[in-house]
């Protein structure tokens, strides 16, 4: 099933994602990249609603870049967060709900700040040291509040990220088996190899 | 008065179909209409459907065609099938079965589930038949329109857009359909799955359907990019074989296309009960001598030697 994580620490922000996307009990494809890059230094990783999730992402996306277009400078990363949350409780109002779960993680180069917010699909926002969605939450939230670190490197910051993730495979069974990582910080967006 | 009446007492569904009904009888839209263009008159305004007069068209449209909650439900629509299609160096080999079952009774066994959208795109049909068949249909008007406008051939990723977002607008409305949208354009040979969700996927190798399961099993293990095309047919076929053989909802006859860079071409027709007994015979390349069924591939080998006859 669908897991998601995020964490900050020093100056950066690690978000994971897995790479599957099921039909019923099938996997029907394994490299499924969840993690939008919305302006260069942020990301959102997103899950839900099959359908729902995708078009609700690229709304998300084209909007953040039609704000960088006209401004010329991108929304940061606070600002983006409550526009996102906002499109979401609009949503959850009106006759089709989008049902997306969404991990916002941004740096803020304008005070150099890492951000993180957790949002469901009810419009619910939290800003968080780190955030879980998914199955993978009942496991990696526990061990993220015994091992995250807040101004760890970022090698601390991937090896806590690995240790929830080998959590869940460990003893979710229905867990997936791959993930991406990216990581924003004062340099842009990256993908990491776990 | 009586409309006047009606207009605040009826639910906001009937309405929009009373208005709609006036906006037919309006413009003239004729039960002709649907004769002469194939089912698709009217285009001319845009879609029009008669969706039932109650608030929640989709929970009355499960109330009768469920049979998994109500086995003598009236209406039973087309479910179980095998379909797949995979991506490989040389083209796109799309395979499908084609028995049509309508709860346990088996409406037809020559159901033709690969949907020729144009001389370059091929559709499958798994879910509603008449769901895939209507807007796998349209689909092929929108491509030959685009075609028109922009002196340039669809590419498959966009024609597999324009119908997943098509099939997006009605979500939640009760359309059932899981189609691999499959070609050969710009890019080289693609295949895109796009179901009712709304779900779109880019990838090398799916299969959909009831069998899909069993397909995926014989397919997966026997898939290679670089494979020969005698190879990949053989592949295609006996995958859906496997699913036709072990899933009491898939069976009867395997289709068979490969598309490469000058467009699709159907290979054949292939009975399942013959591929069990026979195999597709020795003028088809590709095929192995004999028949694929496990009984008749393992023929006079024993993992228990026999035991010896007293004399």
């Amino acid at each position: 099933m669908e897991c998601s994580f995020a964490l900050t620490g020093k100056d950066y922000v690690l978000v994971a994602a897995d790479t599957t996307s099921a039909r019923s009990i099938i996997k029907m494809k394994i490299d499924e990249d969840k993690i939008k890059t919305l302006s260069p230094h942020l990301l959102m990783a997103y899950s839900g609603e099959p359908g729902d999730t995708v078009q609700f992402a690229e709304y998300i996306e084209r909007n953040i870049r039609l704000y960088h277009i006209r401004n010329l400078y991108p929304l940061r990363p606070q600002s983006a967060a409550a526009w996102i949350r906002r499109s979401l409780a609009e949503s959850l109002r009106s006759r089709h709900p989008y049902s997306v779960n969404l991990l916002v993680g941004g740096f803020d180069t304008a005070d150099q700040s890492p951000h993180l917010y957790w949002i469901d699909y009810l419009g619910t926002m939290a800003t968080v040291p780190y955030a879980a969605h998914g199955y993978g939450s009942y496991f990696a939230s526990s061990l993220l509040d015994r091992y995250h670190n807040p101004d760890g490197t970022l090698e601390e910051g991937l090896a806590t990220l690995r240790r929830a993730i080998d959590e869940t495979s460990k003893r979710l069974i229905v867990a997936p088996g791959k993930y991406m990582v990216k990581v924003v910080d004062k340099d842009g967006i990256r993908e990491i190899e776990l | 008065m009586n409309s006047f009446a009606s207009r605040f007492i009826a639910s906001s569904a009937e309405n929009e179909i009373r208005q709609a009904k006036a906006m037919a009888e309006e413009e003239g839209l004729t039960d002709a209409m649907w004769g002469s263009d194939a089912g698709f008159g009217s285009l001319v305004t845009g879609h029009a459907f008669n969706v039932p007069a109650v608030p929640d068209p989709s929970a009355f449209l499960r109330l009768h065609t469920d049979d998994h909650a109500d086995p003598n439900c009236k209406i039973k629509i087309q479910h179980g099938t095998t379909t797949l299609a995979f991506r490989y160096k040389g083209g796109v080999i799309v395979a499908v079965d084609s028995r049509a079952t309508a709860g346990s009774y088996i409406a037809s066994g020559t159901v033709k589930k690969v949907i020729e959208i144009n001389p370059y795109l091929l559709g499958t049909m798994a879910g509603g038949a008449a769901d895939c068949q209507y807007w796998e249909t349209y689909l092929g008007i929108q491509c030959r329109l685009h075609e028109l406008r922009n002196k340039e051939r669809i590419s498959v990723s966009a024609a597999s857009k324009y119908l997943s977002n098509l099939v997006y607008s009605y979500k939640g409305m009760g359309l059932s359909m899981g189609t691999m949208i499959c070609g050969w354009d710009k890019t080289g040979p693609a295949v895109f799955y796009v179901d009712s969700d709304g779900t779109r996927l880019k990838g090398d190798l799916f299969s959909v359907g009831s069998g899909s399961t069993f397909a995926y099993g014989v397919l997966d293990q026997g898939y290679s990019w670089d494979m020969s095309d005698e190879e990949a047919q053989e592949l295609g076929r006996r995958s859906i074989y496997a699913a036709g053989h072990r899933d009491a909802f898939s069976g009867n006859t395997i289709n068979l296309y490969h598309v490469q860079e000058d467009g699709w071409k159907f290979i054949g027709n292939y009975d399942v009960t013959k591929m069990h007994y026979e195999g597709p015979g020795p003028d088809v390349p590709g095929a192995p001598v004999g028949g694929y069924g496990y009984d008749v591939r393992t023929h006079g080998r024993f993992s228990v030697l026999p035991t010896a006859v007293p004399a």
